[in-house]
């Protein structure tokens, strides 16, 4: 299975998403100006501060070459996670519903979050357990979204970091295969660092996909 | 460019949305001895030269705001300075 | 700004000495023109030349065996094995701060960021230092903190590096001189560090990166033309805005020029600009550099060429490059988004020429610039001891002081402000803030390297010479807890005016502690900075040397942490500890300003011995938990222990022994089963949720938590 993690000028945790990655399967980086997936079998956009959170965050990296192949990609029923930086451009590209609006206390944060797993059928959680310890590191992460949303994950009682509506921490789009949250788990995959919680996002897409090309 | 016109772009908050920046100032105002403030609602301005000031609506719909969460206000009626 | 006048002669309004402006007459045969003196006042500055403290840094030992670059380049590296090397470096950005503290702090660390991968390191980490005036009394420091604080976080966590650790300290003292010091670490393959020497005339120099524009101009202002007059302010700019995105992009295309073999030198651009810039370049490398200013990509209209020469706009570097490699370089730099312009060539002339689209503005010996300012020598005097000793501290029992202390700013959690900060960007950070006394990041091939900032001015002013020697044990004791050998250091010194004798004898005798420490530890300088004129008109700052040490440890899973672990677990004192109340949080909090007096005295040999066995002790595997005992004392430390480690404790405290008393650097609390305490003296045992002292103290560790997490929360 091959992942392509998309890298766009200012991305951060691009490399981290790539280890992660890499820890279940290939893994490969996606210039933003090349419009190329190379044959990908799933993407990752992953956090940072793309193109420098210039006019909205997320707002220029929509426009990018590689985006308008993410967008068919998914379409087509590809899956695709978008991780803090990423959720916000998926937004912002129309692959999910809703906006990320700066965290109420107005600060960054960057905390250890309990999160429980609201729907484990999905191709992203069906390897998670109920609750999952991860970190976010943001300043504009608070959902929101007028209309019914599909929730992935929340924020576990009084660990909202950010003022999202209904403590929404991940969101997915009605097909489910778009998957986008503001905690990052490519940070929870090593004992060494964190907690490995995040690995099981990263298998279940890979069991996702290896069970559906031999269907 | 000849026969531009100066045109602003203010882009708000929607009402109804959270707007915590502008409580903030809302609430550091009093504070600095100014009374009588309310409804503090902080957002962005574009200012840009443009031959076509038509393009600027889809601009606002396609970039420049995000219409999910923010209204914006279009003024271009300035000839810019030759 | 008014326009130039004068009865005070140019060379004056610049800050140049009649002595000095004579030496430069000699020096160059002739009288300098506007774009010569511009440069001149700038390069002999003290902020550029070091004129006060040269001589005196010669004093700090340079020399170990894993230092692969001493002071002198941009940072300092060390080898940490496996054919990586760590380079890193501490700055002070103080005097931008105060005018500015978002900004200034953010540039304080785009700069020393630049001028780690300046070296061709990555950088992995940044640190920073900080000190301000009473936040709890001071609305003006509480806005300093809040806003060097949020300049840190933003212009770190745009780049994309984490910020691992630092400190926070508040003393009326620093009311009217904060201080912003920023450290920054690197990693390199040993191959890629790259020398700021220019070489080889015929060279292209290239400039990459931002836009110049007026930034940082400040007084040699007083040179320009008359067009610019009152009411123009705005046109420069004294504070220089940081753009991390743009750095971001810098940095990368750099590394890729390096890793790429396409450089033959690079060299950040800071204060001075391109004079500094350049003049280093030529005089590392024995060479000279023409400059072409009409070739420089300009953000201003109508900039003067002695303008275009000292801006201090932010994001740029300099590098020198074969005539044939510049297509390629070309190449890489459209490629990251990043401006690259060759703007001049290296010569054999030894000078640096400035032309204007080939017309000479310029012309100075770089020997001139870079080595014939003077270099004076202090003139120290020790200070008549006008204080009368101090009344000694009121007896209260344990529990109010204790609580008093963990609310006070200077020991209150740090959480308030350290989760601003993006501490695990990258995936290295083994220990995150609060979880150990340093900062652990760990390598490929499974070691790790520690990282901590230290610094004093309180305990330093009662006593600078044991002070500072004290700053580097406490610093190195911090690595000891984590379980890792020092291998290198840097320092800032932060000093009011040198040109007082009292302060003159302050930095003497600090720096004679430095050396002396860093001689016991065996720990080589690597490199740092120094900050002069720190002053108010009520006087000086205390002085206030920073340290930061990097060291490595063997095995990055075993690293140490500060709290407790495991009910039944025994905690016991390693090292000598000899405490007193000069200069301790107490003596602060009861009023006490720091009197002329010695600081507890160290038993040098015990200390290293100290060191050694609670770093093999950690690095073993047989501690359960190591932390150092410092400000607050030995109670105040168990405390943190109780507290990081969610449990509570059953203490003892030695006979004769007061419990918030300071010696710092030289003492630990550990823990773990009993048999891996042998050698050290046990005093007490891990467990329930209580931290109780025989008939003295019982207080639930929920108490302690809250009681030391309001103490900042409130104020950031």
């Amino acid at each position: 299975m091959k992942f392509g993690v998309v890298q766009f000028p200012g991305s951060c945790d691009d490399h981290d998403a790539l280890g992660a990655c890499e820890r279940v399967g290939e893994a490969v980086l996606l210039w933003h100006a090349d419009p190329e997936l190379h044959g990908v079998d799933a993407v990752v956009i992953p956090g940072g501060f793309s193109y420098g959170d210039y006019l909205r965050v997320g707002a220029i990296a929509r426009f990018a070459p590689v985006m308008e192949s993410v967008i068919e990609f998914a379409r087509g029923g590809g899956l695709v996670l978008g991780i803090c930086n990423g959720f916000q451009v998926l937004c912002e590209a129309g692959l999910l519903p809703g906006a990320l609006l700066p965290n109420t206390s107005l600060r960054f944060v960057c905390r250890q979050v309990r999160l429980g797993v609201v729907d484990r059928e999905s191709p992203f959680t069906h390897r998670c357990p109920e609750e999952i310890s991860i970190p976010v590191k943001h300043t504009t992460g608070r959902y929101y979204s007028p209309e019914p949303v599909r929730v992935l994950l929340r924020y576990a009682h009084g660990e909202n970091p950010n003022g999202s509506q209904d403590d929404i921490a991940g969101v997915t789009n009605a097909a489910g295969n778009v998957f986008g949250l503001m905690p990052h788990p490519e940070h929870a995959v090593d004992p060494l660092t964190g907690s490995t919680d995040g690995l099981r996002i990263f298998e279940s897409m890979r069991e996702y996909v290896d069970s559906h090309v031999l269907a | 460019m000849a026969g531009a016109l100066r045109a602003r772009v203010l882009i708000r908050p929607k009402a109804g949305i959270l707007d915590p920046q502008g409580q903030a100032v809302e609430r550091a105002l009093p504070a600095l001895g100014f009374r009588g403030v309310e409804n503090v609602r902080i957002g962005r301005l574009v200012e840009l030269d443009i031959e076509d000031p038509a393009q600027l609506e889809e601009m606002c719909e396609r970039l420049l705001a995000n219409p999910l969460i923010e209204d914006y206000e279009i003024e271009s009626d300035v000839p810019v300075a030759t | 700004m008014s326009i130039v006048t004068s009865s005070l002669s140019r060379h004056r309004q610049l800050g140049l000495t009649d002595p000095e402006y004579e030496l430069i007459l000699d020096a160059m045969g002739r009288e300098p023109n506007q774009v010569e003196l511009a440069m001149l006042s700038l390069m002999w500055s003290e902020h550029c030349a070091y004129k006060h403290s040269r001589r005196l840094l010669r004093r700090l030992p340079t020399e170990g065996p894993c230092v692969l670059l001493g002071p002198g380049e941009n940072a300092g590296a060390v080898d940490v094995g496996d054919g990586l090397a760590v380079a890193f470096k501490v700055e002070s950005h103080n005097h931008p701060s105060a005018v500015e503290p978002f900004q200034g702090a953010a540039t304080g660390v785009g700069g020393i960021l630049r001028d780690v991968f300046a070296v061709g390191a990555r950088p992995i980490a940044v640190l920073d230092s900080l000190r301000f005036g009473e936040a709890e009394r001071s609305q003006r420091s509480r806005y300093l903190l809040e806003r060097a604080v949020a300049g840190i976080g933003h212009y770190g966590n745009s780049i994309g590096v984490p910020t691992v650790g630092g400190e926070v300290y508040f003393e009326d003292s620093y009311e009217q001189n904060c201080l912003v010091n920023a450290m920054c670490l690197g990693l390199a393959p040993h191959g890629r560090l790259t020398r700021s020497a220019a070489a080889g005339p015929g060279n292209v120099v290239v400039l990459l990166g931002a836009l110049t524009g007026r930034d940082g101009i400040g007084g040699a202002s007083v040179l320009a033309s008359a067009e610019l007059g009152e009411g123009d302010e705005a046109k420069r700019p004294s504070v220089q805005i940081g753009d991390p995105f743009a750095e971001k992009k810098l940095m990368e295309c750099c590394l890729e020029l390096l890793d790429r073999d396409l450089l033959v030198s690079l060299q950040d651009l800071g204060a001075a600009g391109l004079t500094s810039s350049a003049a280093e370049m030529a005089s590392k490398g024995g060479v000279g550099i023409d400059l072409d200013i009409s070739r420089v990509p300009l953000r201003e209209e109508g900039m003067e060429p002695f303008e275009i020469m000292v801006s201090e706009s932010q994001e740029r570097m300099l590098c020198v490059v074969s005539p044939e490699r510049v297509g390629a370089v070309l190449e890489v730099c459209e490629r990251w988004e990043t401006l690259a312009t060759p703007i001049g060539s290296v010569t054999a002339s030894g000078h640096i020429r400035v032309l204007d689209a080939g017309i000479v503005v310029g012309d100075l010996p770089v020997e001139v610039l870079v080595d014939a300012c003077p270099l004076y020598d202090l003139e120290p005097e020790v200070p008549a001891s006008s204080a009368p000793a101090p009344e000694a501290i009121p007896e209260a029992p344990l529990r109010e002081t204790l609580l008093m202390l963990l609310r006070s700013p200077n020991l209150a959690s740090r959480e308030p402000v350290f989760e601003q900060y993006d501490s695990i960007v990258q995936s290295r950070t083994v220990r995150r803030p609060a979880s150990a006394d340093a900062a652990v990041l760990a390598l490929p091939d499974g070691s790790a390297i520690a990282v901590s900032i230290d610094g004093n001015g309180r305990r330093v002013a009662c006593d600078p010479r044991g002070g500072a020697f004290e700053v580097v044990l406490e610093c190195a004791a911090n690595l000891a807890c984590v379980g890792a050998t020092p291998l290198g250091l840097t320092n800032c010194l932060n000093f009011g005016n040198p040109e007082k004798p009292h302060v003159a004898w302050q930095l003497v005798e600090a720096v004679a502690g430095l050396a002396e420490a860093c001689e016991a530890l065996g720990i080589p300088v690597v490199g740092g900075n120094v900050s002069l004129y720190n002053e108010a008109p009520g006087g000086p700052i205390f002085p206030t040397p920073v340290v930061g040490i990097v060291g490595k440890l063997p095995d990055a899973s075993r690293a140490g942490r500060l709290g407790f672990l495991a009910d039944g677990d025994a905690i016991a004192l390693a090292g000598a500890f000899n405490p007193s109340h000069a200069g301790s949080e107490l003596s602060k909090l009861h009023g006490r300003t720091p009197t002329a007096g010695p600081l507890p005295a160290v038993d040098v040999a015990a200390v290293r011995e100290a060191h050694a066995a609670v770093r093999e002790a950690v690095a073993s595997g047989a501690l359960h938990s190591a932390h150092d005992i410092a400000e607050g004392g030995l109670l105040v430390a168990l405390a943190e222990c109780c507290i990081a480690g969610e449990i509570g404790a059953r203490i003892e405290l030695p006979a004769g022994v007061d419990p918030f008393a300071e010696a710092l650097g030289r003492a630990f609390v550990v823990s773990g089963p009993e048999h891996a305490l042998e050698g050290f003296t046990v005093i007490g045992r891990v467990g329930g949720e209580r931290l109780e002292v025989a008939g003295q103290l019982d207080l639930p560790v929920s108490e302690l938590r809250d009681t030391h997490a309001r103490g900042l929360a409130q104020l950031v």
